[in-house]
C-alpha cells in the first residue's frame, strides 16, 4: 500500500501540537522581557526558584523534626519537597491499600466469580471525572460536613478534615487508587499457575508461596502502579486547590498560579521544566523494572 | 472466615470508593441548601440547574467540543493509521514515540505548553483554541484504539480489491473501512468521553470568555458551596456510566468476535 501521504497531516500537527509546545515552555523558562518589551536569554527564573533570599525551614515527610534537623531551603525547594512527601506517602498508602485488592480480584477472576463485573465496578470511578471526585468528598469533609455532623451525635468534634495533609493525602488515595489496583491486577493474572502449582508440590505453604513466588513475580504491577500515582500526585493542582482550601500550596499549584495568578511565565515554565525532568526521570527508574506489558488496560 | 475477611475488605474498598459519588447524588435533591441534613425530597436543585444560564453555554460548549474533538481526532487518526501502514518501521517507531509523548507527560504541563503555544502564536484564547487542544489530547488515544485494528487487518485484502478492479480510494472506503470500523467507534466513544472528562487542558486554554462544564463546576466549587453542583455531578455520573458500558459490551463483543475468528481459522 502505498498511502504514506495520508499520514503527513498527521506529523505536521504532531510537530506544532506536541513537539513545539514543549519547545516553548524550555524557551519560556530561560527568556525574559525588559520594560521596552525586548526578549532576552535569562537563567532568572531558575535562579529565583533557587535563590537563598527567602528561605523556610525544610519539611519533608516529618523527617527534619524528628531528627531535628534545621535546614533552610528556597521557599519552591521546600514546596517541591512537600510535594514530593505527600505524593510518596499517597502512593504507598495506595499501594498497602490496592495490593490486597489487586489480589483478591485476581483470584475471583481466575473462578471467574463475577470478575469482569467487580473489575468494571473497580474502574468506573476513575473515569468520573477527577474534579467531581474531590469535590465530593469536600461534601463529606467539611467541619459542617456530612462526618462531623456524624461524630457530633457522639459529641466528638467536629475534626478539621481538610485543608491540611489528611485531606490531601486522603484525596490523592481516593483518586488514584485504581490506578494502582489495575496494574498489579492484571500482572496477577499473567502468573502462570503451574509455577505456583510447582511451589505447592515443594512443599511452600501458602505463606511461602506469596512471598517468594507471586509477590516477586507482581513486581512489574506494582512498579507500574507506582508509576501511576505518583505521577498523577506529584502533578496535581486540584487537589490541593480544593481540599486545601486555596491555601495550601504544592508544586501543581505553584505552577498553576504562576500562570493564571501572576501571570510569570518565565518562573512559571522553569518550575514547568524541573517538574517534568524529575517525574520523567523517576518514571524512567521505574520503567526500568516494569517487563514488556505488564500495565493495565485502562478500560479493564 | 478467609472468604468473610476477603469480602469484608472488598466491601470497604468499593465503599470508600461509591460513598462520595453515592452521597453526591443522594444530596442533589435534599430539600436543604446544608450538605449534612435531610430536608425532604426535591427536584429543586435540577430545575435551577436548567434556569443557569451559565451551566446551560458551559454544556453547550463542552458537547460541541466534544463531538467536534472526537469526530477530528478520529478522522486523522485512522489517516494516519492508514498512512503509517506503508511506512519504515524506523520512521513509524518515531512517530508511535512521539504519539505517546502526550499520554506520559502530566495533563498540568500538556495544558501549559499548549497555552504557550497559543500566547506565542497570538492567537486569543477561546472556543478555537478549546477544541484544538481537545483534538491535540484526543488523538494520541484514537491512534491507540485503531492501530491494533490495522494489526489483525489481512494486508492481501487491500491488493485483492485493487485486482478487482477498485480504485485505491474504493478499496479504503468499502475494505479496509468497514475492517477497522469497530476500532474507529471504539475512538469516537472513547475520545467523546474523555473530552467531556476533561479539566486540566481545557483550563489553561479555554480562556476567560467561554467555560466548559467542569471548568464552570471548578470556579463554583472554589466559592462556595451549592448544591446545582451535586445534580450537575449526579447527571455527569450517570452519561459517563452509560457511555463507559456501551464501550465495555462493544469491546466484549470484539473480544467474543476475534476470539471466534481464531477457532475458525484453526479449525
Amino acid at each position: 500500500m502505498r498511502m504514506q501521504k495520508l499520514a503527513w497531516p498527521y506529523i505536521l500537527w504532531m510537530l506544532v501540537f506536541t513537539i513545539a509546545p514543549l519547545m516553548l515552555v524550555a524557551y519560556y523558562a530561560f527568556t525574559s522581557y525588559d520594560s521596552s518589551g525586548n526578549i532576552y536569554f535569562t537563567f532568572e527564573g531558575f535562579k529565583s526558584i533557587l535563590s537563598m533570599e527567602s528561605t523556610v525551614a525544610l519539611d519533608f515527610l516529618g523527617l527534619n523534626s524528628l531528627f531535628g534537623i534545621d535546614l533552610q531551603v528556597p521557599i519552591y525547594i521546600n514546596v517541591f519537597a512537600k510535594s514530593l512527601s505527600l505524593a510518596l506517602v499517597s502512593t504507598l498508602i495506595c499501594l498497602l491499600l490496592g495490593y490486597p485488592a489487586a489480589y483478591i480480584l485476581a483470584q475471583r477472576s481466575r473462578k471467574k466469580q463475577g470478575s469482569s463485573f467487580l473489575l468494571f465496578m473497580f474502574v468506573l470511578p476513575m473515569w468520573m471525572n477527577a474534579l467531581l471526585r474531590t469535590y465530593a468528598w469536600l461534601a463529606l469533609l467539611e467541619p459542617n460536613g456530612i462526618i462531623n455532623s456524624f461524630l457530633s451525635i457522639f459529641n466528638v468534634g467536629p475534626i478539621q478534615f481538610l485543608y491540611n495533609d489528611f485531606g490531601i493525602g486522603l484525596g490523592m488515595v481516593y483518586n488514584y487508587l485504581p490506578f494502582m489496583v489495575l496494574p498489579i491486577h492484571s500482572v496477577l493474572l499473567k502468573i502462570d499457575r503451574s509455577v505456583v502449582e510447582a511451589a505447592e508440590d515443594l512443599g511452600a505453604d501458602s505463606r511461602q508461596t506469596f512471598a517468594r513466588v507471586i509477590f516477586p513475580l507482581s513486581m512489574p504491577g506494582i512498579f507500574s502502579g507506582i508509576n501511576m500515582v505518583f505521577m498523577p500526585a506529584m502533578t496535581t493542582f486540584l487537589i490541593p486547590d480544593l481540599l486545601g482550601g486555596g491555601r495550601y500550596l504544592l508544586i501543581g499549584n505553584a505552577i498553576e498560579r504562576q500562570y493564571m495568578v501572576s501571570r510569570d511565565y518565565t518562573v512559571g515554565s522553569a518550575l514547568s521544566i524541573m517538574l517534568l525532568v524529575f517525574v520523567l526521570a523517576s518514571l524512567r527508574v521505574l520503567t526500568r523494572y516494569e517487563q514488556d506489558n505488564s500495565g493495565g488496560g485502562v478500560l479493564g | 472466615m478467609r472468604k468473610i475477611i476477603t469480602n469484608s475488605y472488598m466491601a470497604l474498598i468499593f465503599a470508600f470508593l461509591y460513598a462520595p459519588v453515592i452521597v453526591l447524588i443522594i444530596f442533589s435533591f435534599n430539600d436543604a441548601r446544608s450538605r449534612a441534613v435531610w430536608g425532604g425530597f426535591t427536584f429543586d436543585w435540577y430545575r435551577k440547574l436548567f434556569e443557569n444560564s451559565d451551566i446551560l453555554s458551559a454544556l453547550r460548549v463542552t458537547l460541541i467540543v466534544a463531538l467536534l474533538s472526537a469526530l477530528i481526532s478520529t478522522f486523522i487518526a485512522t489517516l494516519t493509521c492508514l498512512g503509517l501502514q506503508s511506512m519504515k518501521k524506523r520512521l513509524r517507531g518515531i512517530i508511535m514515540q512521539v504519539t505517546y509523548i502526550p499520554n506520559v507527560s502530566p495533563d498540568l504541563v500538556t495544558g501549559i505548553s499548549l497555552m504557550l503555544l497559543f500566547f506565542f502564536i497570538g492567537i486569543r484564547t477561546g472556543f478555537p483554541t478549546l477544541l484544538m487542544a481537545h483534538i491535540a489530547f484526543n488523538i494520541p488515544y484514537a491512534i491507540l484504539s485503531i492501530s491494533p485494528k490495522f494489526k489483525q487487518l489481512d494486508k492481501n485484502l487491500y491488493e485483492a480489491a485493487l485486482d478487482l478492479g477498485c480504485r485505491p480510494a474504493q478499496a479504503i472506503v468499502k475494505v479496509i473501512l468497514p475492517e477497522i470500523m469497530p476500532g474507529v467507534i471504539t475512538a469516537l466513544i472513547l475520545t467523546f468521553t474523555l473530552s467531556i472528562d476533561d479539566f486540566v487542558i481545557s483550563y489553561f486554554t479555554a480562556g476567560n470568555q467561554i467555560s466548559t462544564l467542569a471548568i464552570t463546576i471548578y470556579s463554583m466549587a472554589r466559592k462556595s458551596v451549592n448544591p446545582q453542583i451535586n445534580a450537575l455531578s449526579a447527571l455527569m455520573f450517570v452519561t459517563v456510566l452509560i457511555l463507559l458500558i456501551i464501550v465495555n459490551i462493544r469491546s466484549g463483543k470484539d473480544a467474543k468476535n476475534s476470539a471466534r475468528a481464531r477457532r475458525g481459522e484453526k479449525s
